[in-house]
């Protein structure tokens, strides 16, 4: 069963009798199941995942829980069907034989498969010294068991809260502090809030936000050592500036690390930026060349995106893990000419202080901004990011039934500035400023895209080989 | 009774706050919270909500546990089989 072609039959064998292994059982993992089994596909299915849970969802740990409006292990995934398969959770993928095309498992087990799907994800950045790091009280916050220790420190009524890092998951954190009426401090190595995402005049408006909810907000500054108490409590943090915050709860929201490390050695086209796959989601191995039994979908993807230049995106996003896992599993059964390209346009939402922060598009790709409908001021607005005369992405605060037409007019490559005469009046004008994006070199807490290669037009990549 | 919304698409309509508002609520002028482990007593409205939904963003399981507990199961008409999704 190696050849994907239909003339000899074997795709359609491959439904009636193959194997198929997905490694990475959350978001992602669990709908390509669904898909797969949709499709027709009658073989064995054997999903593996680290956790000891069966799929839950993510986004809810940095808003409902904890708020204490939902516990953190109710948050499984809803089934769209049964997908029946062989489950082996709470143990990790070690290694990859892809020439046996096989799977290693932590507790000494194998798996062989026909078909292979990669939904590893990412995990959370961790502090850097891990001594700190292990201080009691210090957080991340990416699982169902960060979500459910975090939402108990909250519970106990810490004096002060510090949120290390002010992308969309530290600011959400720090909202639901503000409203359990708990003290926080939120340390950022930019100049503002979600700046790495949205650029700096968005982020001027999201510094407002923090401020005018009550967060102690320092930008510009680095937190350079965590202090604990002699009974291995975190007690304070130590700031570049040379002030000092006491806080007995700290949470390090620096951002992602896609979970790849189990592939090294394998010689699948995988490392710290993800694992490259084609725009129909097969991976690629070190030598570049496209491999036809291994797909990838979800976090841990790397795909070239013919409408933003064809550069590789990576996405922290949760409707493209959905998205992906369907294109992959569709592929996975198809054949060649019947494969499908994954060419979702980009979209997020986060909710904070209130205010419902939605986008499509990559923003970070932008140098312009235009505020094309509401204001800054009223914090409720919508916004066009321009790329060389393109519109390449657009943000609403509170305006997401705009958000539609906006990904039509990136789906069109619509000009920018737009030339649609806006029904709103516009207090900052019509001309567009500069989106004000961090040099892309400077690390801040980590944005939720990640532009990486250049088109294959440009011929600027230079190939390092990984080992 | 797990749910999940695909806040993508919300568009913010607030119909599912209305008909099932211990499982759904807005949160500010826009943003959607809900509760995605609902209680099987709230399984009629929930299925109303997801039925109401204008851009059908809710996604309901049913799971056996709400079967079982499950009092009229004629009660409820046209929203959605009761094993699958409501997608
Ligand atoms: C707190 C929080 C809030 C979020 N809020 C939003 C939001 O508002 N909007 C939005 O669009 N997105 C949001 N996201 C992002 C969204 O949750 C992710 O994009 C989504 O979960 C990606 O799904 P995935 O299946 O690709 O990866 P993941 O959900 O990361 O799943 C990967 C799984 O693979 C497992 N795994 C890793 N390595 C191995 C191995 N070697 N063997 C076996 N298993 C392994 C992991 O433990 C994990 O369970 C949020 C994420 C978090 C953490
Ligand atoms: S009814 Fe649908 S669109 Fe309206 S708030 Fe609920 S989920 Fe969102």
């Amino acid at each position: 069963m190696t050849s994907t072609g239909t003339h000899d039959g074997s795709l359609e064998r491959l439904k009636r009798e193959g194997r198929i292994v997905v490694v990475g059982a959350s978001l992602a993992g669990l709908r390509a199941a669904e898909t797969m089994r949709e499709k027709g596909f009658a073989g064995s299915l054997t999903m593996i995942g680290d956790e000891p849970y069966e799929p839950y969802d993510r986004p809810p740990l940095s808003k409902q829980v904890l708020l204490g409006n939902a516990v953190a292990d109710h948050t499984a995934l809803p089934r769209r069907r049964a997908i029946d398969a062989d489950w082996r959770l709470g143990v990790p993928a070690t290694g990859l034989d892809m020439a046996a095309r096989r799977v290693e498992l932590g507790n000494g087990d194998a798996v062989e498969y026909d078909r292979l799907l990669i939904a590893t994800g990412v995990r959370a950045r961790p502090w850097p010294n891990a001594e700190e790091g292990a201080l009691k009280g210090v957080f991340v916050l990416r699982t169902r068991d960060d979500g459910e220790g975090l939402q108990r420190a909250l519970a106990a009524g810490p004096r002060r809260v510090l949120v290390i890092g002010a992308g969309f998951t530290g600011s959400e954190i720090a909202s639901a502090c503000r409203e359990r009426g708990l003290d926080v401090t939120v340390a950022e190595r930019g100049d503002a809030p979600l700046v790495g995402a949205l650029g700096g005049v968005i982020g001027a408006v999201a510094a407002e936000m923090h401020r005018e909810n009550g967060v102690d907000l320092r930008t510009g500054v680095m937190v350079t050592s965590l202090e604990g108490d002699p009974s291995g409590r975190v007690r304070a943090a130590h700031f570049s500036d040379g002030s000092t915050v006491e806080a007995d709860v700290v949470v390090v929201s620096l951002g992602a690390q896609r979970n790849t490390e189990w592939l090294s050695g394998s010689g699948l086209g995988a490392g710290p930026r993800g694992i490259a796959c084609d725009a129909g989601c097969r991976a690629f191995d070190v030598r570049g060349i496209v491999t036809d039994d291994i797909y990838v979908a979800g976090d841990v993807a790397r795909s070239p995106h013919a409408l933003f230049g064809y550069q590789f995106l990576s996405l922290e996003h949760w409707g493209n893990a959905v998205a992906q896992a369907d294109t992959a599993a569709h592929n996975m059964l198809s054949a060649s000419a019947d494969r499908r390209p994954h060419l979702w346009v980009p979209a997020f939402w986060s909710s904070q202080f209130g205010v419902n922060i939605k986008s499509v598009g990559v923003p970070p790709m932008g140098t312009e901004i235009l505020i094309t409908q509401g204001s800054l001021a009223e914090r409720r607005f919508a916004a066009a990011y321009g790329y060389q005369g393109r519109l390449i992405a657009a943000v609403t605060f509170d305006n997401c039934r705009w958000l539609p037409f906006y990904e039509q007019q990136i789906e069109a490559t619509a000009p920018f500035p737009p030339p649609f005469s806006t029904v709103d009046r516009r207090p900052e004008g019509t001309k567009p400023m500069p989106a004000d994006f961090p040099d892309p070199s400077v690390p801040t807490h980590g944005p939720t895209i990640t532009l990486s290669g250049y088109s294959p037009a440009d011929r600027k990549m230079t190939f390092t080989p990984g080992r | 009774m797990r749910l999940v919304v695909d806040l993508n698409r919300c568009q913010g309509y607030a119909q599912c706050a209305f008909l099932a508002p211990d499982v759904f609520a807005m949160h500010g002028d826009e943003s959607l919270l809900y509760n995605p482990e609902a209680d099987p007593a709230q399984r009629e409205d929930v299925m109303r909500a997801v039925a109401a939904c204008p851009v059908q963003a809710i996604l309901l399981e049913i799971t056996d546990e709400d079967m079982a507990n499950m009092v009229a199961p004629d009660a409820v008409a046209g929203a959605g089989s009761p094993s699958g999704g409501a997608r």
